[in-house]
């Protein structure tokens, strides 16, 4: 059989059921949305971060430290600088308006020289910027103007200065939108942050040099000779490529995470092909065996179909790469705020050519198996209408086919994770939760079946019945319609659980006012200052910072090279950053209630004089450091060496919003130690810890505080924008599985037609073929929706308990308006469907047949 | 029983109508045993829909069982079908999801009537006592066609119309089914209309009329 035969019977055979396999292949097109959509974004966000990189670190080098630079680095910016140098000194402070009310933690930052050297600041009112220099300005973000009740040209105060606001920042480089999350930011002229007085001891500071090089690729190479010597210096270089590589990544694999959410979609659509080609098939037993009695080879009858599934599969694509370009279109301008820099909007070709090729590839590849039994209808079908032979040989190919299925699910999963093994477990992620909901709704299936109340009247049984009608694909749309279900439920679930997590550590009783940095001579008075107010005072908790010196003996200098090296060779960083890092630890005997023992035991309070000094350390903390119970351990607080033993191990609930520490001491050892101390306190509303924020700010300005209200509301803010983009992907799954109850409708439309036709013909009304209709599609969307919960409330637990760790709450309400919310979808997919069902009188229809 | 007056059926609109059943008036008293029967594409299967009110006709009216079909709403119809009338059809027609027994208790549940004990009676009736949990697709095409009787006399119709009843049968098969209508027609009065090929099924029945293009062009009593 030619090739041009093969051509011309895919077509004539195509255009008599064009519409049928229209709504056939749209299945494969909201996945080719999302896919195209995410990617082309994601490839214009890559782009453009590489086109505006210098304008993310706003100069060609950057070296910051959390000390004050050493004479060395002084120099070494002497020398670097000479074509431009610009400082950032950045610490946290207080900040509250003459006439406004409350007051704010913010983070300031002092500015001194031309930065940024490269990109621009956008300023409300525009040019502001420029104006900072000139006097005793501040530029902030507009949040705190809200937060404070304030407008441009209040004057703000800090510490012991006062600055006039002369405008807010819209935009600036490197600026992901996540860390004004920290707290609102402050600039102000960097000759101006010795008046605020703030920088006594006690406060954490972030000093940052900009540098602007003569030629911007020697950049490398200086960061590269120089970071050795500035590391011993406790200081870190950085450079465009460095910052432009590290947005690079974080931006990539955002993108092939949620391009993964994607492929969830087509693969979904590729389920939904693969049902509708199977009922396909059977419709066309008849013409398949009329075309084997005229001498097709069942070779070729093959080949026909499988074009037919390709080019119907090539225009879901480029239906599906069309509408993803409108979305990706539309994406920056809804996301522009969490942008850094400002993304194009473009097509990307590569992005839309993936897209569609791995379209058709869906479409075919999932085709392909029940396109097989089109091969074994024999011609004698066509004489004898319900021929059946039985006990058909085993399709040879069903193995191969079978096989290829699965490749190619694995190997775009690579393709778009990144990474075989990503894609592989991916892949093996999306069968097992397939493989849990097809078993889920076959026990619902059976279930209903097996109990549901004979007294129920006939329309509901009826409808039920339709479920298993031959040829029917339940299975199907159950499985695309909850997939979608699924993915949108267990996101919710892990949402409401972390944000509710957050809620109820703030219960009614629990402290929500925090008050930081107090000097060892204020604690007096602030404790009287809290309480004179009315509100009840914690006892002060001292902090003392320190470094670790030692392990075991061995200098933690010596450990951390080998550590690196051997991270090294497992292409992994070591737990370097736990050796090196700053402790902000509490001396006390007794435990608090976010803390369990996990291994050793608590030490007497009454014990006598101990050296070495018991420590506490948090059980993550020891296993990074490979710390064990009764290892020496030597620290260096502020210089002098203080010498423990680890006592025990603790496991710590951060999420309690309580001073909880890496490190605790016992006492006797550190009391005489640098210090500072937090005091927590309860004030029933916002209005009023907001004035006494104020009160502490304005006696003691050194003194910190934040209001956990605050916090909690960034955390929120941050879930939920990160959330977002997941749950938009996942949305395109829900829209796959309406596509695919669409595609059902339309190809079990004869059936129905019959069907209804029959029951009009025995004595049914109107209403009553309606109700059958329904009753159908409210138990499909019901089952769809209960196995999703069912398998989203599994899989909302686990992440709760494995990944959170934090108590599981089911919210029954949400729950019930989700399994509703599909029950609907469906219902008015299917009604929609339906209409001629009801519309066309019974005789139309029975002549026809 | 039934009377048709001026009936007409025209399909289609615009430049392409066909007319498929023309003009056509007879009357059938209660109990009356009609063949309807004609080459293919002579309008029976339609005019028999007409005479069930399964569809509007252009023209004309139907009265069955004293009631004017075209006064009636669709579902006013439909109610009267499934109080009065009963269906045999040439493929048979069961539902696929329902089981024997399940298929023929379908006319009473639609009202509201409990329907077993009547069900598995007729189900013993037409020989298929025994087989009430079989499938449609598990039955064959004469014991398929037996329930599909039983079915038609579940709601104890004034007029049972059959369409081909025989058409997928074989002949000894086909021969018992209309035994089995012509038993009941007797012991239960019910009013036979039936639309046939067979010379022989037509042969038994008591009045016969022929149509050619939609027209009827004998119409002969036995």
């Amino acid at each position: 059989m030619n090739a041009g035969f093969v051509a011309r019977m895919a077509w004539r055979e195509g255009r008599a059921s064009a519409r049928r396999l229209l709504l056939l292949t749209a299945s494969i097109t909201a996945g080719v949305a999302a896919l195209v959509a995410i990617n082309s974004f994601t490839d214009n966000l890559r782009r453009s971060v590489q086109e505006q990189a210098r304008s993310l670190l706003g100069a060609d080098l950057s070296i910051s430290s959390q000390k004050e630079f050493t004479p060395a680095v002084t120099a070494l910016l002497d020398t670097l600088g000479q074509t431009g140098l610009a400082r950032v000194t950045t610490f946290s402070a207080m900040a509250y308006t003459a006439t406004g009310s409350g007051a704010r933690l913010v983070q300031v930052s002092g500015v001194t020289g031309p930065w940024p050297f490269y990109g621009d600041i956008v300023t409300d009112p525009a040019g502001s910027w420029d104006a900072l220099s000139r006097g005793p300005h501040a530029i902030v973000d507009p949040s705190l103007l809200g937060a404070l009740g304030a407008a441009i040209g209040d004057s703000l105060a800090i510490g012991e200065a006062r600055f006039a606001i002369v405008g807010t920042i819209g935009r600036m480089p490197g600026d992901v939108g996540m860390r004004s999350a920290l707290g609102p930011r402050v600039f102000i002229p960097g000759r101006y942050v010795a008046a605020t007085r703030l920088l006594s001891f006690g406060a954490r500071v972030q000093h940052e040099a900009f540098i602007r090089l003569p030629v911007g690729d020697a950049a490398q190479p200086i960061a590269d000779r120089y970071r050795a010597k500035l590391r011993a210096e406790s200081a870190r270089i950085r450079t465009v490529a460095e910052s432009q590589q590290n947005l690079d990544n974080a931006l990539g694999r955002l993108g092939r995470y949620l391009g993964l959410v994607a492929l969830i979609a087509l693969l979904l659509g590729g389920l939904g092909v693969a049902s509708a080609t199977h009922v396909f098939v059977r419709q066309k037993a008849d013409t398949i065996a009329v075309l084997r009695c005229l001498g097709a080879t069942a070779g070729g009858v093959f080949a026909i179909y499988v074009a037919q599934a390709a080019v119907m599969g090539l225009i879901g694509s480029a239906l599906g790469a069309a509408i993803g370009i409108a979305v990706q279109r539309v994406l920056p301008s809804a996301i522009a705020s969490a942008l850094p820099l400002d993304v194009s909007t473009a097509p990307s070709w590569p992005a839309i050519g993936i897209g569609v090729a791995t379209g058709v590839w869906v479409a075919v590849v999932f085709a392909l198996l029940p396109l097989l039994s089109a091969r074994r209808i024999p011609p004698l079908a066509a004489l004898r209408q319900a021929y059946d032979p039985g006990g058909r040989p085993r399709e040879p190919l069903r193995i191969p086919v079978l096989a290829l299925l699965a490749a190619s699910v694995v190997a775009l999963a690579a393709m778009q994770a990144g990474n075989p093994w990503t894609g592989a477990i991916f892949a093996a992620g999306i069968g097992a939760s397939v493989g849990v909901l097809a078993i889920m709704a076959w026990l619902l299936i059976r279930a209903v079946e097996r109990w549901f109340p004979h007294a129920w009247p006939y329309v509901w049984r009826q409808g039920l019945a339709n479920l298993r009608r031959p040829g029917n694909q339940t299975t199907a749309v159950v499985l695309s319609l909850g997939f979608g279900a699924f993915l949108l439920a267990t996101l919710f679930l892990a949402q409401y659980n972390l944000l509710e997590e957050l809620r109820l550590t703030g219960g009614p009783s629990r402290p929500n006012l925090v008050f930081f940095d107090i000097q060892p001579e204020q604690v007096g008075p602030v404790s009287a200052a809290i309480s004179g107010a009315g509100y009840p005072v914690s006892s002060p908790v001292p902090i003392v910072p320190m470094r670790i010196r030692s392990i075991r003996g061995r200098a933690v200098e010596a450990i951390a090279a080998d550590t690196l090296a051997r991270g090294r060779q497992r292409g992994r960083q070591g737990g370097g950053w736990a050796l090196r890092r700053e402790y902000r630890s509490t001396y006390r005997d007794t435990m608090v209630a976010s803390e369990k023992l996990v291994a050793g035991r608590w030490w007497r309070a009454d014990g006598p004089h101990r050296s070495p000094v018991p420590v506490s350390l948090d059980a993550d903390v020891a296993a990074d450091l490979g710390v064990r119970v009764g290892d020496e351990m030597v620290w260096d607080v502020q210089g002098v060496p203080v010498a423990t033993r680890v006592a025990n191990l603790r496991d710590v609930d951060w999420a309690r919003f309580e001073p909880n520490f890496f490190a605790v001491f016992g006492t006797g050892a550190l009391e005489t130690a640098p210090q500072a101390f937090v005091v927590l306190t309860r004030a029933p509303d916002a209005a009023r810890r907001g004035q006494l924020q104020r009160e502490v700010a304005q006696r003691w300005a050194n003194v910190t505080s934040f209001d956990i209200a605050v916090v909690q509301e960034a955390v929120e803010r941050l879930v939920s924008r990160v959330v977002l983009a997941i749950r938009f992907m996942a949305l395109f799954s829900l829209a796959t599985g309406a596509v695919v109850l669409a595609g059902a409708v339309s190809t079990s439309r004869f059936q129905r037609l019959r069907e209804s036709a029959l029951l009009k013909t025995l004595g049914a009304s109107r209403r009553q073929v309606i109700q059958v209709v329904l009753a159908e599609y409210i138990a499909i969307g019901l089952l769809a929706a209960l196995a999703a919960f069912i398998l989203a409330s599994l899989a909302g637990w686990a992440l709760a308990h494995f990944l959170f760790e934090i108590p599981f709450r089911l919210p029954i309400r949400q729950a019930a308006t989700l399994i509703g919310g599909t029950a609907v979808l469906a219902v008015l997919i299917g009604a929609w469907g339906s209409i001629e069902v009801v519309r066309r009188t019974p005789l139309e229809v029975l002549r026809e047949t | 029983m039934l009377h048709c007056e001026s009936l007409t059926k025209t399909y289609g609109s615009g430049g392409r109508e066909l007319t498929v059943v023309k003009n056509i008036s007879f009357s059938l008293e209660a109990g009356g045993f009609l063949a309807i029967v004609g080459p293919s594409g002579s309008g029976k299967t339609t005019l028999l829909g007409l005479l069930a009110g399964l569809d509007r006709p252009t023209s004309g009216s139907v009265t069955l069982d004293g009631e004017v079909l075209e006064r009636l709403s669709e579902d006013a119809r439909a109610r009267l079908r499934g109080e009065k009338v009963g269906f045999v059809f040439q493929s048979f027609q069961l539902i696929p999801t329902l089981t024997a027994l399940e298929n023929v208790q379908v006319p009473l549940e639609l009202r509201g009537v409990p329907a077993r004990e009547r069900a598995t009676g007729l189900l013993a009736r037409v020989g298929l006592a025994g087989r009430e949990h079989h499938y449609p697709a598990q039955l064959s095409g004469g014991e398929q066609q037996r329930v599909a009787l039983a079915r038609a006399f579940s709601n104890r119709p004034r007029v049972l119309f059959a369409d081909e009843p025989t058409g997928n049968l074989d002949a000894r098969t086909g021969a018992t089914v209309v035994d089995l209508m012509g038993e009941l027609n007797r012991d239960l009065g019910t009013t036979l209309v039936l639309v046939t090929h067979d010379p022989d099924l037509a042969g038994r029945a008591r009045r016969t009329i022929r149509l050619a293009d939609g027209e009827i062009v004998a119409d002969s009593a036995a």
